[in-house]
């Protein structure tokens, strides 16, 4: 069998730091690789290699065992790799029709060929099972949707190599099952597929490969079959994971350090009353759209309450959102891209976003630069966030994990006693994700109270002291240790069950 | 059919630095990237210039392009401070008109009725025997502080538009350019105020050992000789400058400004005081553009309601984002933006002194603002290349 697509001795550093490291590897023709490696392994590197995204350090790659070294990503899609990205490269405001056609329009007496187009389109959705007409809106489809039009237009390019990048992030159930269908029927055409995912059991399942990167590394690689899930995170994190939740170190105490009373606003939050106790991780689990987020938002001020009181250690809380910061809360939101970061900045200037007031010196608040290194360097290494140069690196060159990390850091520096994390864990790696949930447990064994707002039940029933459950903008029930599984489902889907 | 690549994604091998780089090519990538880069440029354009327009170097030129330097200089580093949060500030210009026109109501030792009794303030602020605080010796520093006063309130309506009310500053502040910029005409019916006092003149163009010694010493100081550059809109303008660079590099609050350029919404729920930043971001850009109307209005020895207007900002935009200052926010430096006007001004007087008419210069200016916004794009690509 020869290979689609070799690397050899490939390698990338960012900052002097590696992140590919002399990878050597070959896919063969018709095989689907699955790819896995915690965040920051190398994957994405790796990926944007292959795409002409960015350039190698050294090493090579090869193409049907021709050179490939690609400059733009227009190189890659002219050899026929097509990328299935988590963020869609899709013009919303468009057709599916237009989507596909995009980057050449067929013509016919110098106008669109519009017929053709729509015939052509029409026969690519068939394929895919999508039932839609070719003039649909791509922004009115659903995520699922909107990825088999990314999957038609690789089709229809004649993509020989499709790369999926965690596809099934945002997708329901149903629209997976449809994806690995789809994905079946490639394989069966012989179409080489390289499938990136955190989600094993979509790994095991459907590849017949595996390659594991570790630190920028391939450290494991064979056939699916010899690969069971243990073998495959052993290889990730390099060494037995004795549980996927550390233990807890701090029990709740009496003392109540956050107080919510009938909390209401109209059509997102009705009559919500709750408390946190020092010491405590209190979970708060609800289906999507149930009022979770909305509800961590409203507490921290950044959406209005119409009614009900908030305190803090006794104290009310109505000022804005400074004055609770300054309160002691701090709030991991569930979108760290957009609330949580600047990805353009280093990450030391991330890290003191919260905190900088605290470095400001005299009457003009001039910065004290000596004190700002020490005290984020510091912060950097406690949280042990993998970076080289944190005075100048932006960190939007850190990986999904480590940048978790900076959002959660940013906050420790101001040493808060009340922790909202909203879906802390969201897009982060088994090992990462140990890390937060150990992070989350200090916070608690510090005397701290945390809310740990989360649609991933299995997280907050391995981590909570109590769970709340929220419908509908209210909280329906309240659960202690031990949890009873269907009995949290069952009243989450109260809705929709009864 | 056709297989084009998308337009984007076109491949431009001559922006993109060759992986291997030589030697050359990477101490050119260096300076390119470099802080100093505008002001290489600036020299090396000087330096090729001087043979072919010998009038560039003469004393009286370079005093002449340093006195054009200094009131552009405040102003753009107002604007930088805009540039910074992602905004933009349009009103500059009429803020400088306005507070033009109240300095001279207000100091104007005599008044034409010839020319201004058909303006709505003759009569009442100003008369025949001047305005309101004509041989006041408080004068001009009343008149400073109507200035500045007159340009917090301008640049609170803006800062608080734009972050209270969520309007765009592009609107915002184009609203305030017009209505402030008319208003300013209105006062005078578009006449200019003569005669201010010799103590607000020198403000604008008196050398600091003639306003230090009195006039009458002035040929015999042989120290005149020495420093013939260093006069007042030279030190206010520095200082303004490195009391900016001070401000937006190493405080608390530019640490604030660049949080909520870079992202705004990230700065708030870091508990960042984003509308007290935002309002005084756009208080300090009104302020900058009352000091440079000092210095604009002393050196005319005239209130001129239509200072700052024309091509007024393409000067001040075009010299801060030749600098290095991203529209796009949370990319600035006061540095950049010196070099940017010394660049600008250099290039206004080269076009001037090759007698081309106005209209000319303008077309030139606009080609500039193009390779500069090319070369930023250069920049950036250099730069993600270099990591």
């Amino acid at each position: 069998m020869t290979a689609l697509l070799a690397f050899d001795g490939l390698s990338k550093e960012w900052f002097g730091v590696p992140a590919v490291t002399g990878l050597t590897l070959d896919v063969p023709a018709g095989t689907t690789l699955g790819l896995i490696g915690e965040n920051g392994a190398g994957k994405s590197t790796l990926m944007n290699m292959v795409g002409g995204v960015v350039t190698p350090s050294s090493g090579r790659m090869a193409w049907r065992g021709e050179p490939y070294a690609p400059v733009t990503p227009a190189d890659a899609t002219a050899r026929g790799i097509a990328f299935i990205h988590q963020e869609l490269n899709l013009f919303t405001n468009l057709s599916i029709a237009e989507n596909i056609f995009i980057d050449g329009f067929p013509r016919r007496f110098g106008f669109i060929d519009r017929a053709g187009i729509e015939a052509t389109t029409r026969a690519l959705l068939e394929r895919l099972n999508l039932d839609h007409p070719p003039g649909a809106i791509v922004g009115e489809l659903a995520p699922g949707e909107r990825q088999l039009v990314e999957i038609a237009k690789a089709l229809h390019r004649k993509a020989d190599l499709i790369i999926f990048d965690e596809p099934t992030t945002s997708l329901t159930p149903r629209e997976t099952a449809r994806l690995f269908d789809v994905i079946a029927r490639l394989k069966a055409e012989g179409r080489t597929v390289i499938y990136i995912s955190h989600i094993l059991g979509d790994v095991a399942r459907l590849c017949d490969r595996v390659a594991v990167l570790r630190d920028g590394r391939l450290v494991d690689e064979g056939p699916a079959a010899e690969f069971p899930i243990p073998r495959m995170i052993r290889s990730m994190i390099g060494r037995e994971l004795s549980g996927l939740f550390p233990d807890r170190t701090a029990t709740p105490a009496a003392e109540v350090v956050f107080r919510a009373e009938g909390l209401g606003q109209p059509g997102v939050l009705e009559n919500v009353s709750f408390e946190v106790h020092a010491g405590e991780i209190l979970g708060l689990f609800g289906l999507m759209g149930s009022g979770r987020s909305e509800l961590a938002r409203a507490a921290f001020g950044l959406d209005p309450l119409a009614r009900g009181t908030l305190s803090l250690g006794g104290q009310p809380l109505t000022g804005s959102t400074a004055e609770r910061i300054a309160a002691g809360m701090a709030f991991v939101t569930e979108n760290r891209r957009e609330e949580g970061l600047m990805m353009e900045a280093p990450v030391a200037d991330n890290l003191s976003l919260v905190t900088v007031r605290e470095f400001g010196r005299g009457p003009l608040a001039l910065l004290d630069r000596e004190a700002h290194v020490e005290a984020t360097e510091r912060a950097r290494s406690e949280l042990g966030i993998r970076a080289a140069r944190i005075a100048t690196q932006p960190v939007k060159s850190l990986s999904g994990g480590n940048q978790q990390k900076v959002v959660i850091g940013k906050w420790l520096m101001a040493d808060p006693r009340f922790f909202i994390l909203d879906e802390p864990t969201r897009g982060v790696d088994v090992g990462a994700k140990y890390e937060i949930y150990a992070l989350a447990d200090r916070l608690a064994a510090g005397g701290g109270a945390v809310l740990f707002v989360s649609s991933e039940l299995e997280e907050l029933m391995g981590m909570c002291d109590r769970i709340l459950v929220m419908s509908r903008g209210e909280i329906v029930s309240g659960f202690p240790r031990p949890f009873d599984r269907e009995k949290i489902l069952a009243s989450a889907f109260r809705e929709t069950v009864a | 059919m056709t297989n084009l690549s998308p337009a984007g994604l076109t491949p431009r091998p001559d922006l993109r630095p060759s992986a291997s780089g030589g030697h050359l090519g990477r101490r050119l990538r260096a300076l390119v990237l470099s802080d100093y880069f505008v002001l290489y440029l600036s020299l090396a354009c000087f330096l090729i210039l001087v043979p072919f327009l010998p009038t560039l170097s003469t004393p009286g030129n370079l005093t002449n392009l340093m006195s054009n330097m200094w009131p552009l200089l405040v102003v753009a580093v107002g604007q930088t401070f805009v540039l910074t949060i992602a905004g933009i500030d349009l009103s500059q210009g009429a803020v400088m008109g306005l507070t033009s026109v109240a300095a001279a109501t207000l100091t104007a030792t005599t008044a034409p009725a010839s020319v201004l009794d058909t303006a709505p303030i003759w009569g009442s602020l100003l008369t025949e025997q001047g305005g309101l605080l004509a041989g006041n010796p408080w004068a001009t520093p009343i008149a400073i502080a109507v200035m500045l006063a007159l340009a917090v309130a301008i640049g609170l309506f803006n800062g608080l538009a734009v972050a209270k009310l969520a309007m765009p500053p592009f609107m915002v502040t184009l609203v305030t350019m017009i209505a402030v910029g008319a208003f300013a005409i209105w006062l005078t019916q578009s006449n200019n105020i003569r005669e201010l006092p010799e103590s607000f003149v020198a403000l604008g163009k008196g050398d600091i050992v003639s306003v230090w010694f009195g006039p009458k010493l002035e040929a015999q100081l042989p120290r005149k000789q020495i420093y013939p550059f260093v006069t007042w809109p030279m030190v206010i303008a520095l200082a303004t400058a490195v009391i900016a660079h001070l401000m937006l590099n190493r405080t608390v609050f530019g640490r604030w400004v660049f949080a909520i350029g870079i992202n705004r919404k990230a700065a708030e729920i870091s508990g960042v005081p984003v509308v007290r930043v935002i309002v005084a971001v756009f208080v300090i850009s009104a302020v900058c553009a009352a000091i440079a109307s000092i210095l604009y209005t002393g050196r005319l020895e005239t209130g001129r309601p239509t200072l700052g207007g024309g091509n007024f900002l393409l000067d001040v935009i075009g010299a801060t984002v030749i600098g290095g200052t991203s529209l796009f926010g949370g990319k600035a430096k006061i540095l950049w933006t010196f070099f940017g006007v010394l660049f600008w001004v250099l290039l206004s007087n080269a076009l001037n002194l090759m007698n081309l008419s106005a209209f000319h210069v303008d077309m030139v200016k606009g080609v500039v603002i193009l390779l500069a916004a090319l070369l930023d794009v250069t920049r950036t690509r250099l730069a993600r290349a270099a990591t």
